[in-house]
């Protein structure tokens, strides 16, 4: 009784303080439509209505969330072996070209051999990626936080300049238009729609799928408890017979690896080939969408679903209202900068206690 | 001479003392008294209350009930800052120190933190010089924190204390970190200093240098004051009784045959230390079966690295380590680990344990992947709990379930849970390394009947401690470490703390 009581509680409290500090990034965020000459009151009724309101936009919240839960489960992974893997952009572009060099100049062969290729090797590119700083941090001691982010300038250059030169479609360059992007690939290696018209692909119901695999890894299997007891305590893992230098290296490989498969289901789901800025910021967002989904794999399912709505909305309101787009960018980041900031008073005793004297106080109870 | 201050504290009382937390009762009406010069020693178990109550002395916790009575007269101590407008000074068991500034930096850093841009150096340097020739402390004010030894820094703890006025010190365990050695100068400088009129309240499980150091012992048990009076009139074994609450008598080793296999061989080893300095200089050591060896020195004498060169996490330079008939130098830990070694790791927060991980998941941190907790590459949960279960029945660990954190367990606790873990795998050769370091009597005496009953099981331990009476106790044979050297190996029962005292320092008797 009491406990069931308490957990009452517990959830009231949760729940409540972060609509309070949703509310407060929202109040925040009206003062910047006001000064941009919008209706404050229509701007967030779009946002957050107008995605729910008709099959597309409920579809292209799972577009959206499909990358997000990919990367989101390799950052979950890297970061649970103590590695802070913020290459993720550099990771999905390679992930992208790795699986158009298959796509497009591989043999024609039936869509079930070509579809796991394609995945193979956008998985294998973005390994590479990820796995460079993975080397590094394990047998150089090199700052995993300088190398990714350093190694995402270089995958965006390279990138840039294959959708420009080498790889770029040579209608293009027939017709003289010189748009940067590469041919389309054939449309039989396209992830099935799964609503007609809509661009909602089955694409996340892979990433589902690989959420649950990712968390039986961790937690049910000799490597994931080893990958976590590298993460947590690197001195006691070494002390246990961990190979640890392995272990941080297979951590980023696997980060890596799933980044590029967020590459390949925009590829392959999504734009149909390789264009310019395919990676649209997933790579910094899945890192968030971890983090909200607390590390943990399945968690993340519902983090990207939240997060695609975010994304979605925010388009929308844009086209609505007729702001400038970087309000739309600040407005973002205040809704993620209130629930990462109150999952803090959620997730931590000792600020939580804090949290709840303070409320106490303010409404003069208990 | 007095101690240098505003206020002379000339007698002090708590009067009872009643301190609740959620679902414990940590101090029971304690009553106290304390005259300037006196030393206090207050002795207790893990969780007995002695932290509590300075807390509250110190104003970090307010008493529900009682009074503090500070020259006769009622004083609330609200704040660690009125504490020492009173002349209260606390020394940590953890320094509060900056690394890399120097000794007269961390002092001023202390002193002014009233005054915005100004930071009158001369003064804190003559303070410093003060209170060094009143109280005879060496040290180099210029010296960074970091070239320090870990007794020098607990004497620029008790400087900090001593230049903020403080006539009345607290040490909270104040010798767990330090070698004897630096214990018995500690112990010494606290003697004068009292005789200069400072009070100290000293808190230890060490009941030796309870013993030295202090007039006056006040024990507390389950937050209920069980002694108070005069040092001199219990011996150790009373002490630790009225700790306890039960007998505590710790175990002794039994005579036993030796046996003739040599088990463990360690041949004219070399190994580089952390500090690049050459650490281990051709040891040589061979442990024979079913015995204790106890490894005697110094800490720094390449006692650390010698536990880690026979389990694989610290690389051989030159020479070779067999064991059981087979040579493992430079195997990897897991190949060690695979070998039936077993490690008792000094560090037992952050080797011993992941302090992150749940009670069940540390007591399979090294057979996490053999049947039948683990079916090819997975792990079977319901044989793990049964597992972690049953070891901590069997050795009696407490802690609220097996999917606690083991870092929320007590030191003692912690150290159950590595016990349970390495002797559940009974191992051929037990390495245990500080094995009762930070430990009450009553978790000392557990993993002492430990450590013999594996020697019963003809199974080897290395013991390597700095407590000489461990050593004698426990071992057959103690070999003393110096310069990662073996100095010289004498039969237990032959031994001589004064003899082992001078071996550790390096000075090899002749004859």
């Amino acid at each position: 009784m009491g406990n069931s009581r308490r957990r009452l509680q517990e959830l009231t409290f949760n729940v409540g303080l972060t609509a309070l500090s949703l509310l407060l990034a929202l109040v925040i965020g009206a003062v910047l439509f006001l000064i941009a000459g919008a209706n404050p009151i229509k701007a967030y009724g779009v946002m957050f209505t107008a995605p729910l309101e008709d099959i597309f936009g409920i579809t292209e919240i799972f577009v959206r969330a499909a990358p997000l839960l990919l990367v989101a489960l390799g950052i979950s992974i890297s970061f649970r072996s103590g590695i802070l893997n913020i290459g993720g952009e550099g990771q999905i572009l390679v992930g992208a070209i790795f699986g158009l060099c298959i796509a497009l100049y591989a043999p024609p062969m039936h869509w079930s051999i070509m579809m796991p290729l394609i995945f193979a090797a956008s998985f294998a590119g973005g390994a590479l990626w990820g796995g460079i700083a993975g080397w590094m941090k394990a047998y150089l001691n090199v700052n995993e936080i300088l190398s990714t982010v350093m190694l995402n300038y270089v995958a965006i250059q390279i990138y840039s300049y294959l959708i420009r030169g080498p790889m770029m479609d040579k209608q293009e360059i027939v017709y003289g238009t010189g748009a940067s992007q590469t041919a389309r690939i054939a449309r039989e290696y396209w992830l099935a729609k799964l609503i007609p018209g809509a661009r909602m692909h089955s694409g996340m119901i892979i990433a589902v799928v690989l959420a649950v695999i990712v968390f039986f890894f961790l937690w049910k299997t000799i490597y994931g408890y080893r990958m976590r007891a590298v993460g947590a305590e690197i001195r006691a893992s070494r002390y246990a017979g961990v190979n640890t230098r392995w272990y941080l290296l297979l951590a980023m490989l696997l980060a890596g690896g799933f980044a590029g498969l967020a590459g390949a289901v925009e590829v392959l789901g999504v734009h149909h080939r390789g264009l310019e800025s395919i990676s649209a910021g997933y790579g910094f967002s899945g890192i968030v969408v971890a983090l909200f989904g607390g590390l943990h794999p399945l968690g993340a399912i519902p983090a990207s679903i939240i997060f695609g709505l975010l994304i979605v909305g925010a388009d929308m309101m844009q086209r609505a209202v007729h702001v400038p787009a970087y309000i739309i960018l600040a407005i973002q980041g205040l809704i993620i900068l209130a629930i990462v900031s109150s999952n803090v008073f959620i997730t931590k005793k000792g600020m939580r206690a804090k949290m709840v004297k303070f409320l106490g106080k303010a409404t003069g109870r208990k | 001479m007095f101690c240098n201050g505003q206020m002379q504290i000339e007698h002090i009382e708590l009067k009872n003392i009643t301190k609740r937390f959620p679902g414990v009762l940590a101090c029971d009406n304690i009553n106290l008294a304390l005259k300037q010069g006196e030393i206090l020693a207050l002795l207790g178990e893990n969780g007995a209350g002695k932290t509590t109550l300075m807390n509250i002395l110190y104003g970090l916790y307010q008493p529900d009930e009682g009074e503090v009575i500070v020259n006769g007269r009622q004083t609330a101590i609200d704040s660690p800052q009125k504490a020492g407008a009173l002349g209260i000074g606390m020394v940590h068991q953890h320094f509060m120190l900056v690394p890399n500034l120097t000794v007269r930096e961390n002092v001023a850093l202390c002193m002014f933190n009233d005054r915005t841009f100004h930071c009158d150096i001369a003064y804190v340097t003559e303070t410093i010089n003060r209170i060094c020739t009143d109280h005879r402390i060496k040290i180099d004010p210029d010296a960074y924190i970091y070239e320090l030894s870990v007794g020098e820094q607990q004497r620029v703890e008790l400087i900090k204390a001593l230049s903020l006025g403080a006539n009345l010190l607290i040490l909270d365990e104040p010798t767990a970190v330090l070698t004897p050695q630096e214990t018995d100068k500690l112990i010494l400088l606290l003697q004068e200093m009292a005789a200069s009129g400072c009070s100290i309240i000293f808190i230890s499980h060490k009941l030796n240098e309870v013993k030295a150091v202090s007039h006056h012992v006040a024990v507390l048990r389950g937050g209920k004051l069980v002694y108070n009076g005069s040092t001199d009139d219990h011996t150790t074994n009373e002490l630790a009784s009225l700790m306890a609450g039960r007998d505590i008598n710790l175990p002794v080793a039994k005579e036993k045959e030796p046996s003739d296999k040599i088990i463990l061989d360690i041949q004219n080893v070399t190994a580089i230390g952390d500090r690049g300095t050459q650490a281990l200089n051709g040891l040589s050591l061979a442990l024979r079966k079913g015995e204790i060896m106890g490894i005697a020195g110094v800490s720094g004498n390449g006692q650390s690295e010698l536990a880690e060169v026979i389990n694989g996490i610290r690389k051989v330079q030159s020479g070779r380590i067999l064991f059981d008939g087979e040579d493992i130098t430079n195997r990897t830990p897991q190949q060690i680990i695979d070998r039936r070694m077993g490690y008792i790791p000094a560090d037992r927060l952050h080797e011993g344990t992941v302090a992150g991980f749940s009670v069940k998941e540390n007591m399979i941190l090294k057979d996490y992947a053999r049947p039948p907790l683990a079916q090819a590459t997975f792990l079977k949960d319901r044989a793990i709990c049964r597992y972690a279960n049953d070891l901590v029945a069997k050795f009696a660990i407490k802690t609220p379930s097996i999917d606690t954190t083991c870092a929320s367990l007590s030191g003692g606790n912690i150290q159950k849970v590595i016990v349970a873990r390495e002797m559940n795998r009974r191992p051929k050769v037990l390495v245990a390394v500080y094995p009762t370091r930070g430990l009450d009597m009553g978790a000392a005496e557990f993993v002492h009947s430990e450590l013999l009953a594996a020697r019963d099981k003809d199974e080897t331990v290395l013991l390597i401690s700095e407590e000489l009476e461990e050593l004698i106790n426990l071992s057959d044979r103690i070999a003393v470490i110096y310069e990662g050297k073996i100095l010289k190996i004498i039969p237990a029962k032959q031994a001589q703390k004064s003899a082992l005292g001078l071996l550790m320092a390096g000075v090899q008797s002749h004859g």
